[in-house]
């Protein structure tokens, strides 16, 4: 096993015992990244070529100087017998939604290209102060819109580890594909539907939408500010647990970064699962989609390979001294798209108003006549069309004659989807859960270009993640094993606010007890001959 | 079903949002509107009794776990030159944009 392979908190142990240097661990970083990443996105790629196609292009921008800049300085430390922090020398990429000081920050859009952020996101700047060393901002959608990573205006897109002709999943793709594939151990990205959980599971790796509000937001660029939360893609849960550790807590740059006190999560990780009560919803095993064709709602159940592996995880859990609870109802899952839809459009509407060519970012180099045409021009030629598609949604619904029929409405429907959580989670109620298990995605990854372009259904791909989001409840997606075509499929184990601990917990018991199974032997397809 | 948002709408919403596209790009746009308004109309199934209330985010905060609120006090910014070397065009400390349009008043 390379260095790059290796799990974060022991990479940070043997950095700490001074068995291997931070230098040495980001130089078998970067030398993975250059045999497998290909080249990175850009706003002129001419041609995808097949070559391009064997690659994951993770990333926009590799920030090597400032990594070993960074790496020489965790090894100053321990040489100066300084204590160099809980993350010493560990490999990380950071969404491209994020601002890093210094750094290109673009959130894959034109009208961002040339942004470079004066200050450091306070989720990142923890990780720094951690010994954390940052290897660059990696590939999204724009401005996060969507669930595979293609909209990006920086191509070639990010592709999927385990088979390039996939997509990894999105919004978090770049960073989701970076884990699966040994650059970098960790990825900071965040969840607005489903954007850290639906990469994770389609990468096989693992990913966490923390409760709303418990890490910062200082510093990253907003979409659907109800939402937005940042979240941990990792190899594994304690690595989860390590990063969630030292990002989460209060902020005095963000007002809705809780107070609640940040446990040290990876303290009771092996105490399992006894006597713990965790539920199946059938809500959650079948999904309901719209047919543009036929404008009919059509309800499916989710693939078989998918369903099975959950209960299968489910039933490991069961003999680990867990209580499954079967037939949660979950009434109102299905509603999370429609009632997105209108929440989430609104959102991003008002938050994209901003980008208008004045005080940074693009601005058109066209002649204009006046303010309100270099306006116009410059938001033309800056957005890509999905953040068009937002921005138009968004003032349609919310505006003043539809927004009690729409956007009102909507947030009414969130409230019932709330109340099936706390109704299922409640200790003196009927089901008294401390967790529900589910799928995390319908499908698994599917093929490039094959959904791209049909808004509604890469939309119905967070139909499992979002409802979590709609609560600002954590959910936590684990690699669970792999469907015929070899495609990872992930579980998603979901819990009340605050309840983190224990879904890292749940995730660690499942990982000991399937640690001998044969899948979790496969490599991923980009790494075969490495 | 008859398209919600027609032609007309579609461009007055354009006009509202700052943008000008190009035909194909409406006609995309416009698709997809229709498609999505029609997910959205699922909405209008759910039978949403009057006391229901509106939740603007997930949790809620409570006074246990929201951050005080801050004295309201000036501080300078250390990066203030960083952030002007963002401006696409700047003059003495002034940002420069094309001519506002103005109206004479009566």
């Amino acid at each position: 096993m390379e260095l790059c392979d290796i799990p974060a908190y022991q990479l940070v142990e043997m950095v700490r015992n001074r068995e291997v240097s931070a230098q040495e661990v980001l130089g078998a970083t970067l030398q993975r990244i250059h045999a497998i990443d290909g080249r990175p996105g850009s706003l002129e790629p001419g041609e995808i070529t097949p070559e391009d196609k064997k690659h994951i292009h993770a990333f926009i921008t590799l920030t090597a100087d400032r990594a070993h800049a960074q790496a020489q300085e965790v090894d100053r430390k321990l040489s100066a017998g300084i204590d160099p922090g809980r993350l010493a020398g560990v490999p990380v990429t950071v969404k491209d939604i994020f601002a890093v000081r210094g750094t290109l920050s673009t959130a894959a859009s034109r009208i961002l290209s040339n942004f470079i952020a004066p200050y450091t996101a306070t989720p990142i700047a923890r990780m720094e102060q951690a010994g954390a060393v940052i290897l660059g901002k990696v590939n999204l959608d724009e401005f996060v819109y969507g669930s595979s990573s293609e909209s990006s205006a920086f191509q070639p897109s990010p592709r999927n580890p385990w088979n390039t002709s996939r997509v990894p999943g999105g919004s978090s793709g770049g960073g989701a594909s970076a884990v699966a594939s040994g650059e970098g151990a960790i990825s900071i990205g965040t969840d607005t539907a489903g954007s850290v959980r639906q990469p994770a599971s389609f990468c096989g790796v693992a990913g966490l939408k923390p409760t709303y509000g418990r890490i910062s937001r200082y510093g990253l660029i907003a979409f659907g500010s109800s939402l937005d939360c940042p979240g941990v893609l990792a190899r594994n849960v304690t690595d989860t647990a390590l990063t969630l550790s030292v990002i989460a807590g209060p902020d005095c740059q963000d007002s809705t970064a809780v107070t609640a006190p940040v446990p040290d999560y990876t303290a009771n990780l092996e105490e399992g699962v006894k006597s713990m009560r965790i539920g199946l919803s059938p809500d959650y095993f079948r999904i309901t989609f719209f047919d543009a064709e036929s404008g009919e709602l059509h309800e499916e159940p989710i693939s078989s390979e998918i369903r099975d592996t959950t209960l299968h995880a489910a039933e490991v859990l069961a003999s680990m001294g867990a209580e499954i609870v079967e037939d949660v109802p979950m009434p109102h899952t299905k509603y999370g798209i429609p009632a997105y839809f209108v929440i989430s459009r609104v959102e991003a509407a008002s938050n994209l108003h901003r980008y208008d060519g004045v005080k940074y970012g693009y601005r058109t180099p066209d002649k204009v006549e006046n303010l309100r045409q270099m306006y116009r021009k410059t938001r033309s030629q800056g957005f890509g069309l999905q953040p068009k598609l937002r921005i138009l949604m968004g003032m349609y619904v919310s505006a003043a004659q539809y927004s009690e029929q729409f956007y009102m409405r909507a947030l009414r429907v969130r409230t019932l989807i709330r109340k099936d959580f706390e109704a299922v989670f409640d200790p003196n109620g009927m089901y008294k859960l401390n967790a529900l298990m589910t799928p995390t995605t319908p499908t698994t990854a599917f093929r490039m270009g094959e959904v791209y372009g049909d808004s509604v259904l890469m939309q119905y791909a967070d139909q499992l993640t979002v409802p979590a989001d709609h609560a600002g409840i954590p959910g936590f997606s684990l690699p669970a094993g792999f469907d015929q075509e070899g495609l990872p499929i992930g579980i998603q184990i979901l819990g009340p606010d605050f309840s983190e601990a224990t879904l890292f917990r749940i995730g660690r018991t499942y990982e000991i007890a399937t640690k001998h199974e044969l899948w979790r032997t496969r490599r991923p397809m980009v790494l075969e001959d490495k | 079903m008859a398209d919600s948002i027609n032609i007309e709408v579609f461009e007055h919403l354009v006009e509202l949002a700052a943008l000008e596209l190009t035909p194909e790009e409406s006609e995309y746009l416009r698709h997809e509107l229709n498609n999505q308004l029609k997910a959205i109309h699922e909405l209008e199934a759910i039978p949403l009794d009057s006391n229901v209330k509106i939740t603007l985010h997930g949790i809620a905060y409570t006074p246990e776990i929201s951050a005080p609120i801050r004295n309201d006090e000036l501080s300078s910014y250390p990066y203030s030159d960083d952030i002007m070397k963002q401006v696409p065009d700047a003059e003495g400390g002034y940002i420069i944009v094309p001519e506002i349009p103005a109206e004479e008043l009566e």
